[in-house]
């Protein structure tokens, strides 16, 4: 009983960083910008599947760059279509996750399934890199904490340049940024960019842990990302760019093991998109109701003082 | 020197909501003058404040900013010579960013990828200390718990930072109580002189268009009617004024806000 649960508990954890990957570029995006990039399903897959095919083809090291910078291609496109040529931002990033469904099974040449299980990944070479010391049960915790200690060093870093903080000012009041002569185009491309190349990151690892991808892999991640980004917020709450980077890391990780503990309770494997439906309806009314709590009590308060006079 | 030849900007042209809302405008502005620009709701004010920073292209004419055509440069790269403030104090500052991120923003401090160094903020201490409202202390709060008038002198600073060859100041002290209002302008007259800029002005406070700067302007429908300054303009009063604008538009000037003294 205690090995299953430390093995659920394991993989829950695995799971959560490797997805909290994709929750921090949303919270580049969404939480920064202000955009909400809806393009994040396929550029997950996009990720996944560069990713597989960079390493089915004997360069698992060369997976992560390849994956990265197909992400930032997808990133490009979707910020092109909305700062150059006058697409609402929402649809710029529905229409770029439907062509790349075409582009990911092209790039899987045809197939909409690969298999790695016998194939060197980044988990294999850290698999065999630690096999002789304690972490040798982990080693794909110690891969994936490794990736999400480095881009959450990044943004802890990066939002605080000078480039970074127009990024923020753009989602926070673009105006300003053009009166700081700074173009908001060009900010909006750029933290699309980095934010997409870190969802593809995302895809990439997920598909090399579970030695497998397949073209659906990234169907519901911007549901079950902006989740976490929201369990993390209310977790975190405000503070500092590093804690609430940190703060959204956990929010990955505890929403994989609210999915996990769902899935012990015998629930069909088909009811997962509609958990994580429910847990985003949830985290983001929560705080809506928690403020018109106040307004409740006092109506209540009137009708009761009402009835005794 | 801002040099505006000739003008004109139709809305919706060829349909029955046209409007033109800049009519064959001729300005010429001498470095260090400071203009005050008066006129009723819809003459155009605004929309002459937009042409000159680029919020959309004129249908024709010219605009000379200190020798530089600047007809056809985009908003965001004609903000490096023009500062803007607007009637809303929330427009020109960052509210969820700290007071010292916007000012680095505004300063254009460090490449690209630099942050704020000691120095910076040393800087930015001595800037906020010389609007004597206590924000020095409060570098890394977020702008969006300061008070409008508050909002608006940190916009001021924002936008002379590096002091710009144009100031722009479109009823920046309207929406704020009289006292902040008073104070906020008194301001921008010391940062102005302070830094020689030359600035225009709208403003629905037919006193203060009087005693501020040293020249005025009358728009009514797209036009400048009316041009003061000098002797000519010492001697003017308020009822002056009103009646300058009935004799050039031809109508008498029936704006409640304008009237306030």
């Amino acid at each position: 009983m205690l090995e299953t649960i430390i093995g659920l508990g394991t993989t829950a954890l695995e799971l959560g960083l490797i997805s909290s990957l994709t929750v921090l570029a949303l919270f580049l995006s969404y939480s920064m910008l202000n955009v909400c990039d809806l393009s994040t399903d396929g550029c997950f897959t996009l990720g996944a599947v560069v990713g597989a095919v960079t390493a089915l083809s004997g360069h698992p090291l060369l997976s992560i760059p390849a994956a990265m910078g197909a992400g930032v291609l997808s990133g490009l496109i979707t910020s092109l279509l909305q700062t150059k040529m006058g697409i609402d931002s929402l649809l710029a990033g529905i229409i770029v996750n439907t062509g790349l469904y075409s582009i990911n099974i092209a790039i899987m040449g045809g197939s909409s399934l690969l298999n790695m299980n016998k194939t060197t990944t980044i988990f294999t070479m850290m698999k065999s890199l630690v096999s002789s010391t304690f972490l040798a049960q982990s080693y794909k915790l110690v891969t994936a904490l490794i990736f999400v200690a480095l881009v959450v060093l990044f943004l802890s870093f990066f939002l605080k340049t000078r480039l970074g903080l127009s990024l923020r000012a753009t989602g926070d009041n673009p105006d300003m940024v053009k009166s700081s002569s700074i173009n908001p185009a060009f900010t909006t491309i750029i933290g699309l960019c980095i934010s997409s190349s870190f969802t593809a990151l995302s895809g990439c690892l997920l598909a090399q842990s579970q030695k497998s991808v397949n073209v659906t892999i990234g169907s519901g991640m911007v549901t079950i990302a902006l989740a976490s980004l929201l369990i993390g917020r209310a977790f975190m709450g405000k503070g500092g760019i590093t804690k609430r980077a940190i703060g959204v890391v956990i929010g990955a990780i505890i929403f994989r093991l609210v999915y996990t503990i769902a899935l012990r309770f015998n629930l069909p494997a088909y009811m997962l998109k509609l958990i994580s439906s429910v847990i985003v309806i949830i985290a983001i009314s929560f705080p809506y109701f928690k403020g018109k709590k106040d307004d409740y009590m006092r109506i209540h308060r009137a009708k009761k003082e009402a009835g005794n006079a | 020197m801002l040099e505006i030849i000739g003008v004109s900007k139709t809305f919706n042209p060829n349909t029955v909501f046209e409007k033109k809302a800049l009519v064959d405008i001729n300005l010429k502005v001498e470095n260090g003058e400071f203009i005050s620009i008066i006129g009723a709701n819809g003459a155009g004010k605004s929309t002459l404040f937009n042409a000159i920073s680029g919020s959309f292209l004129t249908d024709k004419g010219k605009i000379v900013l200190d020798g530089e055509d600047i007809t056809f440069l985009p908003d965001h790269k004609r903000a490096r010579m023009i500062g803007r403030l607007f009637q809303d104090p929330m427009r020109g500052t960052a509210p969820g960013m700290s007071i010292e991120e916007n000012l680095f923003l505004a300063s254009g401090r460090g490449g690209w990828l630099g942050g704020i160094n000691k120095k910076d903020r040393e800087l930015f201490k001595e800037k906020l200390s010389s609007l004597s409202m206590g924000l020095e202390d409060r570098l890394s709060q977020p702008v969006g718990l300061l008070s409008g008038g508050q909002r608006q002198a940190l916009t001021l600073l924002m936008a002379t930072f590096n002091p710009p060859s144009l100031l722009l100041l479109d009823e920046h002290t309207a929406a704020l109580d009289p006292a902040t209002a008073e104070r906020v302008l008194s301001l921008t007259d010391r940062i102005v002189k302070e830094n020689n800029l030359t600035c225009l002005m709208i403003t629905h406070n037919m006193q203060s268009a009087l005693v501020q700067g040293d020249r005025t302007l009358m728009m009514d429908k797209g036009r400048i009617i009316y041009d003061v300054k000098g002797d000519e303009r010492k001697g003017l009063t308020v009822s002056d004024l009103l009646e300058k604008f009935k004799e050039n538009s031809g109508k008498a000037l029936d704006n409640d806000r304008m009237l306030m003294i």
